[in-house]
């Protein structure tokens, strides 16, 4: 491995603390990563040393604020091949959903139809609900095959004349799917289809290029990219944003304002309301700067390695059911264990310092088509090894003697 | 009445004092655990069709349903928690430990926060942290208040 896994786990502070008494094992990495000493001096430095309003210019720190702001910006926009203006800053990935399910889905009308998928997180589907509800279009909802990959067949023949919009995740946060988004986004694209790419669980496992995805929208969180909470971003291609209705209305997004009228701001601004979340920003920016620094290749090849790792594992494990075997997946297990609860077992996780999610994971609609009330999902990041993964599966040997 | 309410041992063999006897002399979290998972094991089950929608009991991460039966001539509530998950059930057992076969006043006027903080206190076992164990409470509450007021 060319790269030293307890050098980056150092540059985690938060990773080092016991928990009950045990070392901290973290795999709830899906739900949000932990932050480097890079992202919290960023934001840090930000408070102290020019904490001010953006885009005001009317002094120093003002512009010394504003300038960290737009590098941040221009830092998000180079991580995703996109250009400054598609990058507009929001609360996290459901926000970037909900934004564009108002704004473009604001030409949505009665017999228009938009696609998502059976793996969906509720922030992929309710926004869409709203928007078929308040139009008239349809939702439609691409199947699942036994193994948690997408029925591409089915999604085709989902595909006609209608279809106005399909929004789909890159990455399933309850079983780790990573979907051949490409190769859909041709299909959709074939039919006339806008395409929203929900990215929260993808962006920091593996590059994203939209350019080369070809996709209209890319929503993402900054949480789960090693980054502040609170802040997200949602890219989207110039000429669609240019055409669409503004979202929120306030300072910041207008042009000009008079009682008689408004004129919307230039883009990114256009869909920016009120002051932003300046210090989330620029934390954000740091998260993606301190990623591009390291060698990321070799990260995605140590995360390719725990995941093969904990799998091999969990086949190995008597009385391990795993959720989700799709070929192409990020480094995450969901699984059953035989006659226990999920929410039993995450607790006596939790008593042995390891720190897993259970439940439905906000994608009821899928455990519904599992027929399961959810599962326990250990969910890794680039700084978990394999002494993690031992403790895991230790911890659930112990698990198994209490039920 | 039915088995599941006349045979249940909380609140008759198991009562509230009895669970803060025996958590009080286990030592680690392992043998409390156990202990719950026990009582959760032996909390009689309750037949899928008592298992509807206004026996449920929101705000839990696993499925939790509460029935009741009330005894006019005792005056006494007779309770009966079901859940699919097992810490879930021993917890609610505790509960019913405090609670079960009691009339409406004696259940508004126990004071089921001060139990919970000695099981708290006694070995940093909160049955109210976000496990809908609080929202239980709140319905037998519910229950015992419109009994009252009848």
């Amino acid at each position: 491995m060319s790269f030293d896994i307890a050098a980056l786990r150092a540059q985690f502070p938060i990773l080092s603390q016991t928990v009950r008494g045990k070392p901290l094992v973290y795999l709830d990495n899906g739900a949000t990563t932990q932050k480097p000493e890079a992202v919290i001096q960023a934001v840090d430095a930000y408070y102290r040393e020019c904490n001010s309003n953006v885009h005001r210019g009317a002094h120093y720190l003002s512009d010394e604020a504003t300038a960290r702001f737009e590098n941040a910006r221009q830092s998000v926009a180079d991580f995703v091949n996109a250009s400054r203006e598609e990058i507009i800053w929001t609360r996290g990935t459901t926000e970037s959903i909900n934004l564009v399910a108002n704004c473009y889905g604001a030409s949505l009308k009665a017999g228009d139809e938009v696609i998502i998928s059976t793996l969906e997180h509720h922030s992929n589907i309710v926004p869409w609900q709203m928007a078929c509800e308040r139009s008239g279009a349809t939702l439609k909802v691409i199947p699942m095959q036994p193994d948690g990959s997408l029925d591409l067949a089915a999604y085709r023949a989902l595909l006609n004349q209608r279809t106005r919009i399909v929004a789909i995740t890159h990455v399933s946060n309850s079983l780790g799917t990573v979907n051949p988004v490409a190769e859909m986004i041709r299909d959709a694209k074939a039919v006339g289809a806008a395409t929203l790419l929900d990215g929260a669980q993808a962006v920091s496992h593996f590059n994203i290029d939209v350019r080369a995805l070809d996709c209209d929208f890319y929503a993402f969180s900054g949480h789960k990219l090693f980054g502040p909470t609170g802040i997200g971003v949602l890219y989207g291609r110039k000429e669609l944003l240019e055409a669409m209705p503004p979202w929120l209305g306030g300072g910041e997004m207008i042009e000009t304002v008079s009682f008689e009228r408004s004129t919307w701001n230039k883009l990114p601004y256009k869909f920016e309301a009120g002051t932003p979340n300046i210090a989330g920003a620029v934390g954000l920016g740091a998260a993606i700067d301190w990623l591009q620094g390291q060698d990321r290749a070799a990260l995605a090849a140590h995360e390719a390695e725990l995941l093969r790792d904990a799998t091999t594992r969990a086949e190995a494990f008597q009385g391990m059911r795993l959720i989700g075997t799709a070929p192409g997946k990020v480094a995450v297990i969901s699984f059953l264990l035989d006659g226990a609860h999920p929410h039993d077992v995450g607790q006596l996780l939790d008593q042995q310092g390891i720190a897993v999610r259970t439940g439905h994971h906000c994608t009821m609609p899928l455990m519904d088509y599992l027929g399961i009330p959810g599962t326990v999902r250990a969910s890794f990041s680039i700084y978990n090894d394999s002494t993690d993964i031992e403790r895991l599966f230790n911890a659930l040997e112990k698990v198994k003697s209490f039920l | 009445m039915e088995s599941f309410y006349s045979e249940s041992p909380f609140g008759t063999s198991i009562t509230a004092e009895e669970v803060l006897d025996s958590i009080g002399f286990l030592d680690d979290w392992e043998e409390r655990y156990r202990y719950i998972i026990d009582l959760g094991k032996s909390l009689p089950s309750l037949p899928d069709e008592l298992k509807t929608e206004e026996r449920f009991v929101r705000g839990c991460q696993s499925q939790v349903w509460l029935a009741h039966q009330f005894d006019p001539a005792e005056n006494k509530i007779y309770l009966a928690v079901d859940s699919d998950a097992l810490i879930v059930r021993g917890l609610a057992a505790m509960v019913l430990a405090a609670l079960n076969r009691k009339s409406p006043q004696q259940i508004l006027q126990y004071d089921i926060q001060d139990y919970f903080t000695k099981l708290d206190l006694l070995k940093h076992l909160s049955p109210t942290r976000g496990n809908g164990v609080q929202a239980m409470v709140e319905k037998i509450h519910g229950i015992a208040k419109t009994l009252n007021a009848g």
